[in-house]
């Protein structure tokens, strides 16, 4: 087994995809909180879950574990955390820049923002044409973490990463 | 009673609550009046019963006798489930799933905010990751009861029979027992008792919007407390348990 320090898992790490969003790594998107060496040579690797009851948790857990052993890491644990609460203020901008290319629009505004509090927050642009001149289908999406929208310029329909 | 013993008790009125109306939520799977409302109430039920599997964690990790989330779910019958009345009432028509929907979601808005204090800290977490998602909830249902409350005369008169339906549900929410008087003492839990007038007012303002008014010495059911439910719980569990009774620990 080669020796394990934080900074080389993290880099194994950063190539795991999101399953749903698979763009943006799941530490773009806040997901891995932590990598802990331990005295045994074991290493925990502590996640939070974006929404409560995200399907996805299950299967990032297997990435991990199948990615971390085929660099030769055999001995993971991986732990779910529930604080601090997870937010998407922790998707930088190079990740948010991602979604906006996959067709997905990244969150308009930090959460401190309380715009964020209404249903129908500030304009949203268009992830393909850019226009501002859009509106929203439903405010639950495809996946807990989008809301659907609609481009009137461009008329396509399009996916909205919620400010959370 | 120990402070553990309330935790536990404690852990099941929340997530038990979350799991039946998650449960309900998830009868609306391919019968939404139109595709959104589908995919909202079932985005609803899946955030609903994610909170309920971080309750029931922290539960199980508490009583410290093995059991697992899948035991709570699967092998408790309706006496020992401690779920709010409201969340097992059936759906009824979309306006009466609605309505259930905000008035549950505006008591656990101001429960969580409450509950994020704690001095137990699994608690405070898991309260704040659910009152995000709460809210959403709530802002979801409120703009659905204004639509469908000043919508057309049939809206409105389905929307004032889904409050005659639900209303005496309500005083369920605030009744307290040894549970909330150990865990108060303790820092641990939320005063339901002072949560009462602030839900009223929430309520109120929005249902008058609404052109729906609250009924007054409205007759109360209550009960949850002590795992007395209303005849609808033993459906929903014969049906939801089925499977993991047929086939003891199945898992997927």
């Amino acid at each position: 087994m080669p020796s394990a320090t934080v900074d080389s898992i993290n880099e194994i790490l950063k190539t795991i995809p999101d399953p749903e969003i698979p763009v943006i790594s799941i530490v773009e998107l806040g997901i891995v909180r932590d990598v802990q060496i331990n005295a045994d040579d074991s290493i925990t690797i502590l996640i939070t879950p974006t929404y409560s009851g995200c399907p996805a948790m299950m299967a990032i857990e297997q990435d991990i574990k199948s990615v971390l052993q085929q660099h030769g890491y055999n001995n993971i644990k991986v732990k779910l955390v529930y604080s601090p609460v997870w937010t998407t203020d922790w998707i930088p901008d190079e990740a948010k820049e991602k979604l906006r290319q996959y067709g997905i629009a990244p969150p308009a505004h930090s959460t401190s923002d309380k715009s964020v509090l209404s249903l129908h927050p500030r304009a949203i642009a268009c992830p393909r044409c850019g226009s501002l001149q859009t509106s929203m289908v439903s405010p639950f999406g495809s996946t807990a973490c989008k809301a659907l929208y609609k481009c009137e310029s461009c008329l396509e329909p399009f996916d909205y990463f919620k400010c959370h | 009673m120990t402070n553990q013993e309330a935790v536990f008790e404690y852990c099941l009125r929340i997530g038990d609550t979350s799991l039946i109306l998650g449960q309900r939520l998830a009868e609306w799977c391919g019968h939404g009046p139109i595709l959104e409302e589908d995919i909202a109430l079932t985005n609803i039920s899946l955030d609903l019963i994610g909170q309920t599997r971080g309750f029931y964690d922290y539960a199980c990790q508490v009583e410290n006798k093995g059991r697992t989330e899948d035991d709570l779910a699967f092998l408790r019958d309706d006496r020992d489930y401690r779920n709010l009345l409201m969340s097992e009432q059936p759906n009824g028509d979309f306006g009466q799933t609605i309505l259930r929907q905000f008035l549950m979601s505006s008591y656990f808005s101001l429960f969580f905010a409450e509950l994020a204090k704690s001095k137990d800290e699994t608690l405070a977490a898991l309260a704040q990751k659910s009152l995000k998602e709460v809210q959403y909830h709530l802002r979801h249902s409120a703009e659905w009861m204004l639509r469908l409350g000043v919508g057309t005369e049939e809206s409105a008169r389905r929307m004032r029979l889904a409050v005659d339906e639900l209303w005496l549900f309500t005083e369920d929410f605030f009744d307290t027992n040894e549970v909330d008087d150990v865990l108060l003492k303790a820092g641990i839990g939320v005063d339901n008792r002072m949560l009462r007038e602030s839900w009223l007012s929430l309520v109120k303002s929005k249902m008058e919007e609404a052109h729906l008014s609250v009924p007054e010495n409205s007759y109360a059911i209550r009960g949850s407390r002590e795992g007395k439910h209303t005849e609808h719980l033993g459906h929903l569990l014969a049906e939801m348990q089925s499977l993991h009774r047929a086939h003891p620990g199945a898992t997927w």
